[in-house]
């Protein structure tokens, strides 16, 4: 059997040993394909304007309109069909917590591994300016460049790469601190192996356990984030409706006893950041128990 | 003594001021980021001035307010205005900013104290139950809700708490801050009734965060300590099980708890905007999220300079401290 | 016999003295003023705190008419003078009297407040105040100028005694904060609480003597908490109630609602000036002629609306229909017009006519932060427009970037959207208001037009606007201002109105609150039992 793949079967029956774990996983990948597939799976299109009528504002759930149409969760203040608006609020929330994330993953895992491996003033200089974030809470770094630079989606996302980027630095040099003395590191520069070629194809791909392990929990912490960013007002805007922004919107209506327009975009919230950082958390577990 | 010590050793003194100097050049390009920053969005004077006023008022108000001139410019004027304590006037209240921000401290200062008492009430206990039986089922349940804790999004919760304690069941006020009383010369609301009972709620709501955390402290030092030599000992004399947790066990996971908690006030301090936002508690947070959504540029960049200073500072003091401590560690620009 | 008498009318006394100021008072506040100085900030909340405090020679009535305050009279006595009489007997809060002094020390000041992000220069400058003696005065202008009283409506007067010298901050720390209104300043702690205490030697007359002994005011930002505050008796009274609440708190037997309509005007804007409208283009993404520049079209836009669902659905019944710029009752306002009937297939007739059977698209812009619900309205009005074939999509942003935009946010600082959602709420309580800012021709050196965002332009209107300003005669301005909007709105379309905006405020059920037109909330218009 293929080495590889033994390594991969083994991994899974070593994650499914912790049951919570496991149905986490499960319960985020259906969350993955709700948000992917959120057009598909949605039985309205809640930001169609020739389908959304006003005159269905505020219905309860398991309510039915005249022309048939059935709210499982209730509509909002617009009309808006409850389920369909927090599968859309999912795609975007998890879009921007993906995105910022890979983007973090990209850039703090650069500067770690290259902080690495040419060391000297450039590493103390890298390390300088990670220490100094770090010492910042997250939120605090978000409000700096949203109140200093607006609103807004690219905006939003620039924060969050920023508030992230420190963690998967920290991580990636240290494993590759590691890394570096090890034999293959010495035999590949032997073979006169560009920096770039050694850093990336050879140390990298070493370092991605605890790499994945970060991006599981900041992922987590990016979405959380971004929703209460947005529930303040300072993250995405109006268009581009989060499970943020749509516990926000529903907060007004909860004094007339409209609960659920409020409610249940944080119950899907909820879920999505717990399943993942139950995942995270047994992964942390898994390779390295020592790690934080 | 501090200075006697430093000149002992030139290499110590050295890195102080390295760690100095990186401190001041942090808020510079911080000033520089946020100044510029807010000067690019929006327009503060459509937002303060009557619709009524004609064009020759909102010229008036322009040059009033300084916008008239290049950015750089302005920028000049804040930085030489700021090493004289002068953080700038706000366009809306038209005092200074800085006394604005004092003024709404207490509040913020009080709430973060409070719910880090709160905080640390609920959890210590929690977490040595669970470290002293790691493996009954109310430990588990307590381990599960603290990742519950970590999951839930604190606005969300804040809405929640109001809607169940504040409309349903009417037991808790749902906003603002209440009556102030003194107690040794100090003012705050936490010495009266009516008080107490408006910042239970949002302290409670802030605290959710930090009662995870701590509960996860607590174990892990509870689990290490009971596997010590002092324990087993101290219950081979015979000492009853509650006197050597009350004792030992709290004693010695104390000190490093509130260090911890004690290091991350400020992160209590910078996430109060959100629950001062759902409160309408009257704290500098709120005063920040406000001056945000009124473009008033002066309080938004006097505001985000204290803070950053407060924690660069911080950053330093403890690392200093810490140089003091292990002289070795630091100072090889280690940073495992 | 006579004792008992005597001892009787000194017992109702101390029961009546004791009902009407026993009493305290704490009021949620939507907005709390930026400051206690009474010209540091034209704005409403700043204005209507400042009637609690201080006086002004015109008084302003629940409907903006106007009453006796500090001047018991006024009148023009030639085309460029106008006469005021001073109330006699006046003392400020700490005993000094008020004389004509005061009134040009007011004068001088209001318009020259440092750092003042909105003052009162707007309705100040080129009038020449003359003190005849202690207790008359004159005020010159260069042109006849009718709306004097209007003007003076807005100055709150101060203590010369008391303001020479003055800053904003000592009005704040109350240090200066003298003046003539019902209550006395006692402390503020902004974003916490403002204090007031009765004045006992108030005038009389104005707005009413204060009912209350102490009243604190609380500013509690967010509709849902006020509505909580209340609920929980933290507060007896709120203002700005949302509208989706009132259906539920007219069930509350505890809970005493007022709602009353605003001088506020919900309308629309539209491109007028741009051949190439940026935010419009043909079905599916073509080049087109800009659509709104026919008058046709924006009839057709007009009939589409259902003014009905949108007041009964969107504001919740909490609205009323509008046809022009204020509602009846209003100076000013035309007994003509009507609001346009929802007649979506006429508007695809005059949309066919116009050449645009095919319909086209288009980008609705709002505020979501300003008005009564306003990103709601945007998105009800796209679909309406979908109905006659106008695909439209919506764009809201909050107003601190929007009205930017909306004003000057595209190339040469001209405005950069092509239909927008707005507001309009006329200050001085007259057509004239948004007759000038709004459908006036933009033009800056005269000061018209200055809110005209999609720089409508029509000579008759202009010249009906600039008529009506130069004419003192009441009635026949009156009439001038009514033509000038019948011909904007009802035959130019310049702007489509919508509905007016209506207010509700809230108290426990043994008060009541008599609904101010100019949105503010005043504690003397509170009568609790």
């Amino acid at each position: 059997m293929n080495p590889k793949l033994r390594k991969f079967i083994e991994f899974c029956k070593d994650f499914s040993s912790n049951k919570v774990a496991l149905v986490a996983f499960f319960i985020f990948l259906l969350i993955l394909f709700v948000a992917i597939f959120a057009p598909l799976v949605s039985p309205t299109d809640p930001y169609d304007l020739n389908t959304v009528s006003i005159m269905n504002s505020r219905l309860p759930p398991f309510s039915e309109d005249f022309s048939g149409n059935y709210f499982l969760l209730g509509t909002d203040g617009a009309g808006r069909d409850m389920v369909s608006a927090i599968f859309y609020g999912l795609r975007v929330s998890l879009g921007v917590g993906v995105l910022s994330g890979i983007f973090a993953l990209i850039i703090g895992s650069f500067f770690g591994i290259s902080a690495a491996f040419f060391g000297g003033r450039y590493e103390s200089l890298i390390m300088r300016i990670v220490d100094i974030q770090l010492s910042f809470p997250s939120i605090l770094v978000a409000l700096i460049i949203l109140a200093a630079f607006g609103k807004g989606v690219e905006k939003t996302i620039i924060a969050l790469i920023l508030v992230q980027w420190a963690y998967y630095a920290r991580t990636a040099r240290s494993s590759a601190l590691v890394e570096i003395n090890k034999e293959y590191v010495d035999a590949a520069r032997c073979l006169a192996f560009g920096n770039t070629r050694i850093m990336f194809k050879h140390i990298l791909p070493n370092c991605m356990a605890p790499l994945i392990v970060v991006g599981t929990l900041q992922t987590a912490h990016a979405i959380s984030l971004e929703a209460t960013l947005s529930f303040l007002g300072l993250g995405l805007p109006i268009t581009e409706p989060s499970l943020g922004l749509l516990i926000g919107n529903g907060f007004e209506y909860m004094y007339s006893g409209d609960f659920w327009i409020s409610i249940f975009p944080g119950v899907a919230l909820l879920i999505t950041v717990a399943s993942i950082n139950l995942v995270g958390d047994h992964l942390r577990d898994m390779f390295n128990p020592r790690l934080h | 003594m501090l200075w006697f010590l430093l000149l002992k050793n030139s290499k110590m003194t050295a890195f102080i001021c390295t760690r100095f100097a990186q401190s001041i050049l942090v808020l510079f390009i911080m000033s520089l980021l946020v100044f510029g920053g807010v000067n690019l969005v929006g327009d503060p004077v459509e937002m303060l001035i009557n619709p009524e006023a004609d064009q020759a008022e909102v010229e008036r108000v322009i040059r009033e307010l300084g916008l008239d001139r290049p950015v750089t410019e302005q920028y000049w004027y804040f930085l030489v205005n700021a090493f004289k304590g002068d953080l700038g006037s706000s366009f809306i209240f038209g005092e200074p900013a800085l006394k604005l921000i004092i003024q709404r401290m207490p509040a913020t200062l009080e709430l973060a104290l409070f719910s880090l008492f709160i905080s640390l009430i609920i959890a210590i206990p929690l977490g040595i139950y669970a470290g002293y039986n790691p493996d009954s089922k109310a430990s588990k349940v307590i381990m599960a809700g603290s990742i519950l804790g970590f999951s839930m999004p604190t606005f969300w919760v804040g809405i929640i708490f109001i809607m169940i304690f504040a409309v349903q069941l009417g037991w808790l006020p749902s906003t603002g801050r209440g009556e102030i009383g003194t107690f040794m010369g100090i003012n705050s609301s936490l010495f009266t009734l009516n008080g107490l009972s408006h910042v239970f709620l949002p302290a409670l709501n802030l605290a959710l965060f930090k009662i995870s955390s701590v509960i996860r402290l607590t174990r892990a030092g509870t689990r290490e300590i009971i596997l010590q030599d002092y324990i087993t000992f101290a219950r081979s004399k015979g000492i009853s099980e509650k006197r050597v947790v009350l004792i030992h066990v709290l004693k010695n996971i104390l000190i490093p708890i509130v260090t911890v908690v004690g290091l991350e006030f400020g992160s209590l301090i910078a996430f109060s905007t959100v629950t001062e936002t759902v409160f309408a508690w009257p704290g500098m947070g709120k005063l920040i999220i406000d001056s945000i959504y009124n473009l008033d540029r002066p309080v938004i960049v006097a505001y985000l300079m204290i803070i950053v200073t407060f924690f660069v500072f911080l950053n330093l003091i403890v690392d200093i401290i810490y140089t003091f401590l292990d002289p070795r560690v630091r100072i090889k620009g280690d940073h495992q | 016999m006579k004792l008992i008498n005597r001892l009787f009318i000194i017992l109702i006394s101390c029961l009546l003295s004791s009902v009407a100021l026993a009493k305290d008072l704490t009021v949620g506040l939507k907005s709390e003023p930026s400051s206690i100085d009474p010209h540091y900030h034209n704005l409403g909340p700043n204005n209507a705190f400042a009637t609690h405090i201080y006086g002004t020679l015109v008084g302003s009535d629940e409907n903006q008419q106007h009453y006796p305050d500090l001047a018991t009279s006024w009148k023009p006595i030639n085309d460029t003078t106008w006469e005021f009489k001073l109330r006699k007997g006046v003392k400020f809060h700490d005993g000094s009297d008020f004389t004509a002094d005061d009134v040009l020390f007011t004068a001088q000041r209001a318009q020259n407040v440092p750092k003042s992000p909105s003052g009162f220069g707007t309705y100040l400058k080129g009038k020449e105040f003359i003190k005849i003696d202690s207790h008359t005065i004159h005020i010159k202008t260069k042109k006849p100028y009718p709306l004097m009283p209007n003007d003076i409506m807005t100055v709150k007067i101060i203590s010369k005694k008391n303001g020479e010298g003055a800053t904003t901050a000592d009005y704040n720390s109350g240090k200066a904060a003298i003046g003539t209104g019902p209550y006395k300043f006692v402390e503020w702690v902004p974003g916490d609480k403002i204090v007031l205490k009765a004045n006992e030697n108030y005038h009389g007359a104005g707005t009413g003597a204060a009912k209350y002994k102490n009243i604190l005011f609380k500013p509690i930002k967010s509709g849902p908490a006020r509505i909580a505050a209340l609920l929980a008796k933290d507060v007896d009274f709120i203002d700005n109630v949302p509208p989706l609440n009132v259906a539920k708190m007219k069930k509350n037997p505890t809970i005493k609602l007022n709602s009353g309509s605003s001088n506020r005007v919900i309308y629309l804007h539209m491109d007028q000036f741009r051949e190439d409208s940026p935010h419009i283009t043909a079905i599916g993404g073509g080049k087109i002629k800009n659509p709104l520049m026919d008058v046709r079209v924006r009839k057709a836009l007009s009939l589409a609306i259902n003014r009905d669902a949108m007041v009964s659905k969107v504001m919740e019944g909490i609205a009323v229909k509008a046809g022009q710029l204020l509602p009846a009752g209003f100076h000013g306002v035309s007994d003509k017009m009507k609001p346009d009937p929802y007649d979506p297939e006429a508007a695809k007739k005059l949309l066919a006519d116009a050449g645009y059977g095919n319909g086209f698209e288009m980008t609705i812009h709002g505020p979501n932060d300003r008005y009564i619900n306003d990103a709601k309205i945007a998105e009800a009005l796209a679909q309406m427009f979908s109905r006659i074939g106008i695909k439209a999509k919506v764009e809201t942003m909050p107003k601190a970037v929007y009205f930017k935009r909306a004003s000057r946010g595209g190339p040469n600082k001209s405005p950069e959207f092509s239909f927008m959602v707005l507001g309009w709420g006329a200050g001085s309580g007259e057509a004239s208001s948004p007759l000038r800012a709004l459908l006036h021709t933009y033009d800056k050196s005269i000061g018209m037009g200055r809110a005209n965002r999609g720089r409508h332009s029509d000579p008759v209107v202009d010249k009906l606007i600039q008529k009506a300003l130069g004419t003192v005669d009441s009635d026949a301005r009156g009439k001038l201002l009514a033509e000038a909007t019948e011909v904007a709105v009802g035959k130019n379309y310049g702007v489509i109105p919508i509905h007016y905006q209506m207010n509700t405020w809230a108290a426990k059920s043994s008060c009541s609150y008599t609904p101010r037109t100019d949105e503010r909330t005043i504690a003397t218009y509170l009568n609790c039992k």
